[in-house]
């Protein structure tokens, strides 16, 4: 069981740089161009842990402490994840601590761009604000939704399903679509937020992490491949859940999993545009209401109504 | 019958052809020729009923025989009138669709409304309702300007979503019936009523009084039919309100029998007797302030649709029967009357028009007698069915409903005299020559000495046919 | 049969959050597609040559046949994608959730005795289909959506019908479906008029007649 765990902490840690380099790949062979190498993002970290920070005048200690705190904080969610195997660290009620721990370091995020004083940064997390409290309805739906069909509330039980198949039902798939679109969301992927671009007035994550140089934004985009991976690891386990078998097969197949969801997104990103700004309160909406559907779907399926 | 209904289709196809317009006489010909087929086949009617069905599909009962030969007479009327009147109307007119559409879409409407009133399968009842609508929307867009094409949008919009509803209704009822062995067909659904489900016959007759009700013009799902009649050319507005609104009220009936024959008889007068009510105050309100003469006859219509939802809800089925008759023959007459009144003064406003008396004794004539007919006085027959209304909801036990009938009546009474008079009498304010033909005079004439008659004399033969027809909706309480 | 069910509605959430005509109207020919299906689904027995042949017809009519009519009536109107904020697209979105919402509780109200073949999921998801045309017929005024919301109605009313699907003549239905198919081909001119007349197919503009 130990060894599981520790299996599971060395894929968090270890794999989810590689999994942003494959969705840039996939975008790149779309666009026909040759791209940055699939191990591009471990190669800026380190070169960005070895630089010096610069900080602002006007910030506080807060702005200093919430890199590393945040990536502690989407670590511990990612470790209640069966990843490869079952995780250890499982109780009633472990999927409302799981989606509170992200909004814990969305709430720090937030507060550390404002701690800057910049207004540029104010607008991106009044933005990251709002479209999170859209998306956390639906998440909490899909979560709900997940409860009632495995009838516990802690995620080892949902994401296992206590079998090893493609789960095909109407209000699954629904719910794989939902929450496959709040990763994106989540995540500040391609329809709703572009993650390459700089200094531009649309922008929602990347302004908030502007004023962020060496190490520290090092931590974020270390963090932020983390929160990426633990998200299209959970997209990727609503309809194909995780394994109770050898560590190693959990692992291979966890693999795969995750492969295909990271090349789903990149094709995504690559033929979709961005939607106006105006509009993305409309796209949660329609999300929630899809999730909304897929509850409704399995409460009926369960005779609960 | 069904022989009757594929030669109008047939001629309606043919007439559509004829584009050109050396066909006009023809055009004409052809036109009167589907009336006087259509009246042949009625007077048939009476005699070889039995013969005339295919399964259940097309068949008659009584109440299909008084609205078959409703539509027989006026649309013979309507038929004759407007062969002189459109080419008068024509003169003023700059734009408007070809006589062949005109034609065509007169004998479908002609053969939809047939199969509409004698059919006793649900299912065909349905479609041929709906199909009524799609053969007169074109009519109302007969003027080709933008009031008439709102006004055709409307109700072809408004009354397909109604009667969309009323297919949900069908089905429901349909569903009702599941585990009793019943068939679409009348006679087997009201045999096997009882055995009904309950829930589903109630949702099913709510939906379908809607959806019908929407055609029918019981308010508040009246909102398409002001417009409809005043902007459609008046042989037109006779139709609609004669005979399209009757199909669509046959419609409820059937379903109200079944649901009088399941035991719901007091749940689905309750619902008649609120719709017939509210539309008869929903008319009394617009009509007191209605300066345009044909949408004030629209309202009428709302009115007279309430009143003889009223009087199924209290059970006066005889009177109710009756007073269809009335009101389609007065309401014929009214709308062709106001069809010369528009051609004298070429405009559809109350307080433009005075001195119809001198202008066109005739017309004036015609006019004031069917406008006291439709305000329900003696001696004509409204007032017949209006009063035999007025009698059963007393004797019944319906006193406040009886009360507010009266009162709404008598609101209509003084605001449509208001109205009326000052057109008919006083001095001319705009000399108008212009000689009516008698085809545009005749007509009217001819349903007003009908209704005249029936109002003095109401021959054996014909209340008999209203009393079986009455009877058929077989009140079991009451 | 759930799969068809959730797709009929899907398509029908499609209709409402789209704001391109050609998007939705494409969403009603495939709605139309899965209702054609679902009928011969619904029938139960597989070789059945009233089956097949009221597939044939509906998946031509509803799929083929009224959406090209659509595409047809709107051709040459340069106004592809439709800004009307009459009611906002969340409002509109948030309204469809409680509708589906109500649809879904409102289950035990109807005793629809539903057969051996029919799926428990068919009365919700119709009864969300018929209440979502009534929202697109009451909140868009573009003559376009509102034969679109007519259409949803409709599919919404046959989905219904799938539970009598056994009780009901197939002539009945073809006659039906006939209908339909006129309605849709005289509302198709009228918009062709409208457009001609107005320089616009937004109903709005049609407000000249009213009670003085």
């Amino acid at each position: 069981m130990e060894y599981n765990f520790l299996c599971n902490i060395f894929i968090l840690i270890v794999m989810p740089p590689f999994f942003v380099g494959v969705i840039n790949r996939v975008k790149s062979i779309i666009a026909g161009r040759t791209g940055p190498p699939i191990l591009q993002l471990y190669h800026d970290i380190f070169k960005l842990i070895k630089k010096n920070a610069v900080y602002s005048r006007s910030t506080s200690c807060i702005f200093r402490i919430v890199p590393l705190t945040s990536l502690l904080i989407v670590l511990c969610a990612g470790m209640l994840l069966p990843i490869a195997s079952p995780s250890p660290i499982s109780f009633q009620g472990d999927v409302i601590l799981f989606v509170y721990l992200f909004a814990l370091a969305r709430f720090l995020t937030i507060t550390a761009a404002l701690d800057t004083a910049s207004s540029f940064e104010g607008m991106g997390a009044s933005r990251e604000a709002t479209y999170g409290a859209l998306s956390e309805i639906t998440i909490f739906i899909v979560l709900m939704t997940l409860v009632i069909i495995v009838k516990s509330l802690s995620l080892n039980k949902m994401l296992t399903h206590g079998q090893n198949v493609f789960v095909a039902d109407p209000s699954v798939i629904l719910l794989f679509l939902a929450f496959f679109f709040i990763m994106l969301t989540e995540n500040s992927r391609m329809p709703i937020d572009d993650p390459h671009t700089h200094l531009e007035l649309t922008m929602i994550h990347e302004v908030m992490i502007l004023d962020y140089s060496g190490p520290d934004l090092g931590i974020i985009l270390y963090g932020a491949s983390i929160k990426l991976f633990v998200f299209m690891a959970f997209t990727a386990m609503i309809i194909f859940p995780c394994s109770e078998g050898p560590v190693w097969a959990g692992t291979g197949i966890l693999f795969l999993k995750v492969l295909a969801v990271s090349i789903m997104t990149g094709l995504v990103e690559s033929f979709t545009a961005r939607i106006k700004l105006i509009r993305i309160p409309q796209m949660l909406i329609a999300s929630f209401v899809l999730t909304l559907f897929a509850l409704l779907i399995t409460l009926f399926d369960q005779r609960m109504l | 019958m069904v022989v009757i209904i594929m030669i109008l289709v047939l001629l309606a196809f043919l007439a559509l052809g004829m584009k050109d317009e050396r066909w006009r006489p023809l055009l004409k010909k052809i036109m009167i020729s589907g009336a006087l087929l259509h009246n042949a086949a009625t007077i048939a009617l009476f005699f070889f009923r039995q013969q005339v069905a295919w399964k259940d599909y097309v068949s008659v009962d009584d109440i299909s025989i008084i609205f078959t030969a409703l539509i027989s007479i006026i649309f013979t009327m309507v038929a004759i009138y407007s062969t002189s009147y459109l080419p008068l109307r024509r003169l003023s007119e700059v734009n408007e669709s070809g006589m062949n559409i005109y034609v065509a879409c007169m004998l479908f409407f002609l053969a939809t409304m047939t199969l509409a009133v004698s059919t006793l399968h649900i299912g065909v009842l349905w479609i041929a309702i709906e199909s009524t609508t799609l053969a007169s929307a074109p009519l109302i867009y007969y003027r080709q300007n933008k009031r008439s094409l709102e006004a055709a949008w409307k109700y072809l919009l408004i009354c397909s979503v109604g009667i969309a509803l009323a297919l949900l209704g069908i089905f429901f009822v349909v569903a009702s019936t599941r585990g009793t062995g019943a068939n679409l067909s009348l006679g087997s659904l009201i045999a096997n009523a009882r055995q009904f489900n309950p829930g589903l016959l109630r949702l099913g007759f709510i939906l379908i009084l809607i959806g019908f009700g929407t055609k029918m013009g019981l308010a508040p799902m009246h909102n398409w039919l002001p417009d409809a009649h005043s902007e459609a050319p008046s042989p037109i507005s006779a139709l609609l309100s004669a005979t399209l609104l009757n199909c669509a009220l046959l419609g409820i009936i059937r379903f109200f029998q079944i649901c009088v024959a399941a035991g719901l008889a007091k749940f689905a007068s309750d619902l008649l007797i609120i719709f017939g009510l509210f539309s008869l105050f929903v008319a009394a309100v617009f009509i007191s302030f209605q300066k345009n003469y044909k949408r004030l006859l629209a309202y009428s219509s709302v009115e007279h649709m309430g009143i003889i939802a009223l009087g199924m809800g209290i059970g006066a089925d005889f009177a109710s029967l009756l007073h269809v008759v009335g009101h389609s023959l007065t309401k014929a007459l009214l709308f062709l009357t106001a069809g010369n009144i528009l051609l004298l003064y070429k405009t559809k406003l109350a307080p433009d028009v005075s001195g119809l008396l001198r202008t066109s004794r005739p017309t004036g004539v015609l006019f004031t007698a069917g406008c006291l007919a439709v305000l329900g006085l003696p001696p004509f027959l409204p007032f017949i069915s209006e009063f035999l209304i007025l009698q059963k909801g007393i004797s019944g036990g319906y006193t406040m409903a009886m009360v507010l009938y009266l009162l709404f009546l008598g609101i209509i009474f003084v605001s449509v005299t208001k109205t009326i008079l000052p057109m008919v009498r006083g001095k001319q304010k705009i000399s108008v020559n212009m000689k009516l033909p008698a085809t545009l005079i005749l007509p009217p004439m001819i349903l007003l000495l009908i209704v005249v008659f029936l109002g003095i004399y109401l021959p054996h033969n014909v209340a008999s046919l209203v009393d079986l027809a009455a009877r058929s909706i077989s009140r079991i309480f009451g | 049969m759930n799969w068809i069910l959730v797709g009929i509605v899907l398509t029908t959430f499609v209709v409402l959050g789209s704001s391109r005509i050609t998007t939705r109207i494409k969403a009603v020919a495939i709605q139309g597609g899965l209702l054609s299906v679902l009928q011969f689904v619904a029938r139960g027995s597989l070789f059945d040559i009233h089956g097949a042949l009221l597939f044939g017809i509906t998946f031509f009519i509803k799929t083929i046949i009224i959406p090209l009519l659509i595409f047809r009536s709107i051709r040459g109107i340069s106004m592809r994608v439709d800004k009307e904020p009459k009611v906002s697209s969340h409002s509109l979105l948030l309204t469809l959730g409680l509708i589906t919402t109500i649809s879904f509780l409102n289950i035990n109200t109807f005793p629809l005795a539903v057969g051996a073949t029919i799926s428990s999921l068919l009365i919700p998801s119709a009864l969300t289909t018929v209440l979502t045309g009534l929202l697109i017929l009451v909140t868009k005024t573009k003559a376009t959506n509102q034969i679109i919301g007519f259409l949803i109605l409709e599919n919404g009313v046959f989905t219904f019908g799938m539970t009598i699907v056994s009780e009901f003549p197939t002539i009945v239905e073809v006659g039906v479906l006939l209908d339909i198919l006129v309605g849709v081909f005289i509302m198709g001119i009228m918009i062709y008029q409208i457009n001609r007349t107005f320089d616009d197919i937004d109903t709005k503009s049609l407000s000249l007649l009213g009670d003085a």
